[in-house]
């Protein structure tokens, strides 16, 4: 589905990712670790298409396509999604114009017809009740007044609305409590499905203990420097980043 | 040609300002000289009484209804049907006429002569809107007035003098809503003043959506009694130069006053709003919130001048003013004004301009909407706390509507 090879970009002209290699193939859960400043975010957000990013090398194909010329808009509607680590308050206008336009847009794009207000609604009742919204917040403005847990409980039902097939989650357990961190879980668990695939960036091991990963890796400066199954989460949680740089370090040396 | 039979009026014999005055520094009149101009008044409102109006109007509301035409009150096409006695609404000389005792104990009572523009007004009007809600009364829908100005064949100066007058406990809700015939460059030119009676309520709003090859210019001045509240909301859209001076005094305790202002310009149109909160006695509020929107090679220029007199302590007193600036060339001038002498009070000002934020659009756009929907969304989320404040539910959408319009932009709308 997703094939990055030797991606490097820039921000403000520094270089934050130095050639990142990943393959994720429909059916998978990656994530992604790494102390403050490795490029994990920044990686979210090249594939999503950020302009203040500049890819400098290196290829990123999703299913089959050629990303890095396309606007983020195209890119959403090909298929990728992600969840904002802070996601934008945008006032006057309501999370249903929002969703709305955003699920025709994405339907139109895939020659689909616009969904009645019918379905919108029922679509929405079934993807809001998963993640035990109020449905009230469907006439308030978009994460204006929302708190943290809500802002990212509203990320994961645009995700359900829009159904993409690569949902790249940049830091969505940071700032949430251990009922919010099982709600979200248990929406990005509802997602997956073997035709999707989930990008976890996360910090702490804690997310992968309720959205458990088939792949872990480890990215510092730019580089990922240690892949393997879930257990590595765990390792890392025990050991600390350090005991991987020392590791890499040593492997360097010899 | 009928210019021989009228009376042409030459700006120049009046001492309008120039940019070497510190008030009208980034606000250049010359253009508006270089016309003459025919009296509104001479012209008659005849041809108009088969215009159709209705588009003019806000809509999907009740309202009492006025027409001026080029500043003279055309009564035939006004509808007050069901206005309670003892209101009056009616234009000023009528007023004068009938309620002559009255008049004259308000009439340029509140509001002095600061410039030329006001000299014209002062010599030459004749006419204007006259609100007076006795004692007691509150006025049970809004006043919606239609300002309609211009010519297809002469310059024309209109040049409404508008008095609202609202006793003791009395409230009233007033739409100035300005629209112009497409034609010949003119002037509008007005004065309104504002009485506000202990305990009253007055909300004024003003909506400018003159055409764009002419030059708007108002003054308001509102006197408030004790406890009273004066709420006005301004809204520009058209214009090739608008100039707006809205002052209030609270020269009472516990009064409030909120201004509200959301600018728009495009194109080569120049916005200048100039506001004036003079704080005169203790234990008042006052609150300011302006937000411009400027595209093209439009020029925008806000003066918010707060003044805290030494009796009036405990006063406080709030100024916001926010522009965005959707093209290179458009330009924000800013600039906040306090002068605070009394030592316990609670004063803010803050001004920012800047473009819309890169993040949120990315955002937007990361749900597959697309950039100019995305642009809309934003400029729509950052007008929103100004819109927000109209009390009258059905008014808000429709200036949302007209936001997008002017700056001819994809139109977002909740539904």
């Amino acid at each position: 589905m997703l094939v990055i090879k030797n991606l490097k970009a820039n921000v403000e002209g520094k270089e934050i990712l130095k050639g990142i290699n990943l393959e994720i193939k429909a059916g998978e859960v990656h994530a992604i670790m790494g102390p403050n400043g490795s490029g994990k975010s920044t990686l979210a957000n090249v594939l999503a298409g950020h302009g203040g990013y500049e890819v400098t090398d290196g290829e990123i194909y999703f299913e089959g396509k050629e990303l890095v010329e396309l606007a983020p808009e195209d890119r959403a509607r090909e298929g990728i999604f992600l969840a904002f680590q802070y996601p934008i308050e945008i006032p006057g206008i309501s999370n249903a114009t929002f969703l709305k336009t955003a699920l025709n847009e994405v339907r139109k794009y895939n020659g689909k017809p616009e969904a009645t207000p019918k379905e919108f609604m029922e679509l929405l009742r079934e993807k809001s009740g998963v993640l035990g919204m109020d449905p009230q917040f469907i006439s308030r403005s978009v994460n204006v007044g929302f708190s943290g847990g809500e802002k990212k409980r509203n990320e994961i039902l645009q995700m359900l609305m829009l159904q993409p097939k690569l949902a790249l989650l940049d830091e969505t357990d940071s700032g949430l409590d251990i009922d919010a961190l099982k709600i979200v879980s248990s929406g990005v668990n509802v997602f997956k499905n073997n035709d999707n695939a989930v990008l976890l960036v996360t910090h702490y091991q804690r997310l992968l203990d309720y959205i458990v990963p088939d792949y872990v890796h480890v990215l510092s400066k730019g580089r990922i420097i240690k892949s393997g199954g879930k257990e590595l989460a765990l390792e890392l949680e025990e050991k600390g980043y350090d005991w991987i740089k020392n590791d890499e370090l040593i492997e360097e040396n010899v | 040609m009928g210019n021989d039979l009228l009376n042409m009026i030459e700006l120049r014999d009046f001492n309008l300002p120039t940019t070497k005055n510190e008030d009208w520094k980034y606000t250049n009149v010359a253009p508006i000289m270089k016309n003459n101009y025919v009296l509104g008044a001479s012209l008659g409102y005849e041809n108009h009484l088969s215009t159709v109006l209705h588009d003019f109007f806000f809509q999907d509301f009740d309202y009492y209804k006025v027409v001026f035409i080029n500043g003279i009150f055309a009564g035939e096409l006004s509808d007050l049907t069901g206005l309670e006695s003892g209101i009056i609404v009616d234009s000023l000389s009528n007023f004068q006429k009938n309620n002559s005792e009255l008049l004259s104990r308000h009439l340029n009572k509140y509001s002095t002569i600061d410039n030329g523009f006001n000299e014209i007004n002062n010599s030459l009007s004749s006419n204007g809107l006259v609100v007076f809600v006795p004692k007691g009364k509150v006025v049970d829908k809004p006043i919606q007035v239609l300002y309609l100005n211009g010519d297809k064949t002469e310059n024309v100066l209109s040049v409404p003098k508008n008095l609202i007058i609202a006793e003791e406990n009395a409230q009233v809700s007033i739409i100035a809503n300005y629209h112009g015939i497409e034609g010949k460059e003119y002037l509008t030119n007005i004065v309104t003043e504002v009485y506000a009676g202990k305990n009253s309520i007055v909300d004024l709003y003003k909506i400018q959506s003159e055409e764009e090859n002419s030059y708007h210019i108002e003054k308001v001045q509102a006197y408030q009694e004790a406890n009273s509240l004066f709420n006005h909301y301004n809204f520009t859209f058209g214009g090739s130069i608008t100039r707006n001076d809205i002052n209030t005094c609270l020269n009472d305790e516990n009064i409030e006053s909120h201004f509200y202002g959301l600018y728009l310009a495009h194109k080569k149109q120049h916005v200048d709003n100039h506001t004036y909160v003079d704080h005169a006695k203790p234990n008042c509020m006052s609150n300011e919130l302006y937000k411009g929107i400027l595209d093209g090679e439009s020029r925008g220029v806000f003066n918010g001048k707060i003044m805290v007199r030494r009796d009036a302590q405990k006063t406080n007193a709030y100024q916001s003013n926010k522009a965005v600036l959707l093209s290179k060339s458009a330009v924000i001038d800013t600039k906040p004004q306090l002068e605070i002498f009394a030592d316990d009070v609670k004063c803010s000002h803050g001004a920012a301009v800047g473009q819309l934020d890169e993040n949120s659009e990315f955002y937007i756009k990361s749900r597959g909407i697309p950039q100019d929907i995305a642009k809309s969304m934003l400029i729509r989320a950052f007008a929103a706390d100004v819109i927000e404040k109209i009390k009258i539910d059905e008014l808000r959408e429709q200036i949302n509507h007209l936001v997008f319009e002017h700056l001819n932009r994809v139109e977002v709308k909740n539904n």
